[in-house]
């Protein structure tokens, strides 16, 4: 990195992160970012520079997670928790569609003509990557989602890049991370040391930049910007892989594949994956009606292609078993997906793995298909499958 | 007298694929013991949308539900939408008992067609089980209004029992159309039944057909369909490129965001329900799929 990169770098301070959430405020953002949450780091609507989980960090394996504390005061020390922004762009439950009958007169209305403006504070280059494959979802094709696009359109993004990575991550083998570069609107890099305790900022975007300028950020020395990029690098280094060279072949042509009968004898069909998955995008429709009968509602719901009732057509389910739906799942992610829009629908951060009760490893099940046994044929270097489109 | 309808102008609203616009049943009719064939029109005074043969909408049912359902009229018929529906279910049984002067929520058209432009100068071959006529009642109708168009137009149907052939009167006005041939079957004869007894492939031994020349529309259970395209590319000679299907899967939204009809790399919703059998070879069949 040159001095033309350190140049249109800034520093702020902590207490410029609080400045940056009042400025937000001020701008009309509801600000959401990371806060403790019932024993885990949940991405909230948050208030002020308290909210955020300041010297927290998780601990992650499969199956597993705990928060535990730091001996530093890091406000982004951790790597992902089960939530992801997701629950704000694309919200677990929305109503589509109201319906009101007034005796011979009937209503249709709807509720999207009003959108709220979030900014996101602590977006991982993992989930900026989610957030641009759910892009290609909902607005990249012959139908563009309005409740989607609306949100979408008016967000803010401050993105965090990632100094750690914990042991469910693999941002680095699918592309994501742990360095971002564009997706957002400022991106800051967390340092620590027994000197500092500040946040390298960048600007993604003029808007970003415009805010950067109202915190009288100051620019960042080359030391400090080469002290940032390292420390980035540090979480390059990753113990999980996913080898993605020629996966959607891969996936297509073992659709019989011994695995399967495998991993269906530890999976619950739980739904786990999907529900903290960033880009996992179905839902379903519920129809609910008052008791007077004069108004009628329909909500659109998260869904999972672990449930029975997800491919149920009259005369019974495609999909009776849990074989069969995990490889839906896994099939979907890492090879339909690409078909359908032009890019993996997994981004590497490892929140099914974690969340997952009995601990299944996407990255093993790929292994596994691909023939090897445990330590078997090394990782070799996978298709940037985010830059296929 | 209908009821009246209000649609408040709200700026979004042409641009939303999920919301519903009203129309009124126009007209009901019985066509079997369990299916019904509902006409709706606009409730707003505007021409009811333009569809072409193969496609589906969205019916929705006040509180009850919405369901994909192919529409079955004739694509020339301006102002007015057609559906067969059986009754199966809860939802559908709502759909069929709704009355003349009733309203149902409808979004739609969507999917992919029959390729009827592409066929032209062809003979078309038309194998429908059971309610799967009712998605090719449309292109039927095409093809009868554009006789030119077409060689010979043939048509194969069956059914479980004499009791569920569907549109009756119009299978014999159709079979005596010039350079038409149409040929039933039913699983299950009764005793008043002197028709043909056995499964659609069955109905093969009658037809002379050049493979060639001949392009195959099918629509039934996928059992069906799958002998069905055994009979065309093994024993008589079909191309699979001339060989078109339409698939049924849950269906929740219709423009590819919900993910319940997803068929391998497919959406049925917006890549199909019409596939090209070239596109789905080895994955029709595939169980669990």
């Amino acid at each position: 990195m040159g001095p033309t990169v350190a140049s249109n770098r800034s520093v702020i301070e902590v207490e410029g992160i609080a400045q940056l959430i009042a400025l937000l405020q001020r701008r009309g953002y509801q600000v959401a970012g990371p806060t403790l949450r019932d024993g885990a780091i949940a991405c909230e609507i948050i208030n002020k520079l308290e909210d955020l989980p300041a010297g927290w960090t998780d601990e992650q394996a499969p199956g597993h997670y705990r928060v535990k504390k730091r001996n530093d005061g890091a406000l982004f020390g951790y790597s992902v928790g089960p939530q992801s922004w997701k629950k704000f762009l694309h919200p677990p439950e929305l109503q589509l569609v109201e319906l009101r009958r007034d005796g011979a007169s009937l209503k249709i209305l709807h509720n999207h003509s009003v959108f709220p403006h979030f900014a996101f504070l602590g977006v991982r280059p993992c989930e900026l990557a989610a957030i641009a494959v759910q892009d290609r979802v909902f607005q990249g094709g012959r139908f563009t989602d309005p409740h989607y696009d609306g949100r979408r359109g008016q967000v803010f993004i401050v993105a965090v890049q990632c100094t750690q990575a914990g042991p469910s991550c693999f941002c680095a083998s699918m592309g994501t991370g742990p360095r971002a570069r564009e997706g957002f609107d400022v991106a800051l890099t967390e340092i620590i040391d027994s000197d500092h305790h500040l946040f390298v900022a960048e600007a993604g975007t003029k808007a970003g930049a415009e805010v950067l300028k109202e915190l009288h950020a100051v620019p960042a020395t080359p030391v400090l910007c080469q002290q940032a990029e390292e420390s980035i690098r540090h979480a390059s280094v990753q113990t999980r892989q996913m080898d993605t060279a020629g996966i959607r072949d891969l996936l297509y042509e073992n659709f019989d594949h011994p695995e399967w009968d495998n991993v269906a004898t530890r999976c619950l069909s739980c739904a786990n994956c999907t529900m903290v998955c960033p880009t996992c995008f179905c839902t379903t429709m519920e129809d609910v009606s008052e008791v007077t009968g004069e108004h009628a509602g329909r909500w659109r719901r998260w869904d999972s292609c672990f449930t029975q009732s997800f491919s149920y057509i009259h005369g019974g389910s495609v999909r009776t078993s849990s074989k069969s739906r995990f490889r839906q799942w896994m099939t979907h992610k890492l090879a339909s997906w690409i078909d359908q829009f032009g890019t993996s629908g997994c981004v590497g951060c490892g929140r099914c793995i974690t969340w997952c009760p009995v601990g299944i490893e996407i990255t093993e099940e790929v292994h596994a298909i691909r023939g090897g046994g445990v330590n078997a044929a090394p990782i070799s270097k996978g298709d940037n499958i985010h830059e296929l489109a | 007298m209908p009821p009246t309808l209000e649609q408040p102008g709200i700026s979004h609203a042409a641009s939303d694929p999920m919301r519903p616009e009203p129309y009124f049943v126009a007209s009901v009719s019985r066509e079997t013991h369990d299916t019904f064939t509902l006409s709706v029109e606009p409730a707003n005074g505007v021409p009811a949308a333009g569809f072409a043969p193969g496609q589906f909408s969205m019916l929705y049912v006040f509180g009850v539900g919405e369901l994909p359902i192919s529409i079955s009229g004739d694509p020339e018929q301006a102002g007015r939408l057609t559906y067969t529906v059986r009754s199966v279910g809860p939802a559908t049984q709502a759909l069929v008992s709704r009355v003349t002067g009733d309203w149902l929520g409808v979004r739609g058209p969507f999917g992919a067609a029959w390729p009827l432009e592409a066929v032209r100068g062809k003979d078309v071959l038309i194998i429908a089980g059971g309610i799967g006529l009712a998605p090719l009642r449309p292109a039927i109708y095409h093809i009868l209004r554009h006789r030119d168009d077409y060689v010979r137009l043939i048509v194969l149907y069956g059914a479980r029992s004499p009791g569920d052939l569907l549109y009756k009167k119009e299978l014999a006005a159709w079979g005596r159309s010039p350079d038409t041939q149409v040929l039933t079957t039913v699983d299950y004869g009764g005793v008043n039944w002197r028709g043909r007894v056995g499964v659609v492939t069955t109905l093969f031994r009658h037809l002379r057909m050049h493979p060639d020349k001949t392009v195959a529309f099918i629509c039934g259970p996928e059992i069906m369909m799958r002998y069905v395209i055994t009979e065309l590319e093994e024993n008589r000679g079909v191309l699979a490129n001339d060989i078109y299907l339409s698939m049924e899967r849950n269906m929740k939204c219709a423009v590819g965001f919900c993910g319940h009809c997803q068929y391998g790399p497919y959406f049925i919703c917006k890549d199909g329900p019409v596939f090209c059998y070239q596109k789905l070879r080895g994955l029709l069949g595939k169980h669990e799929l």
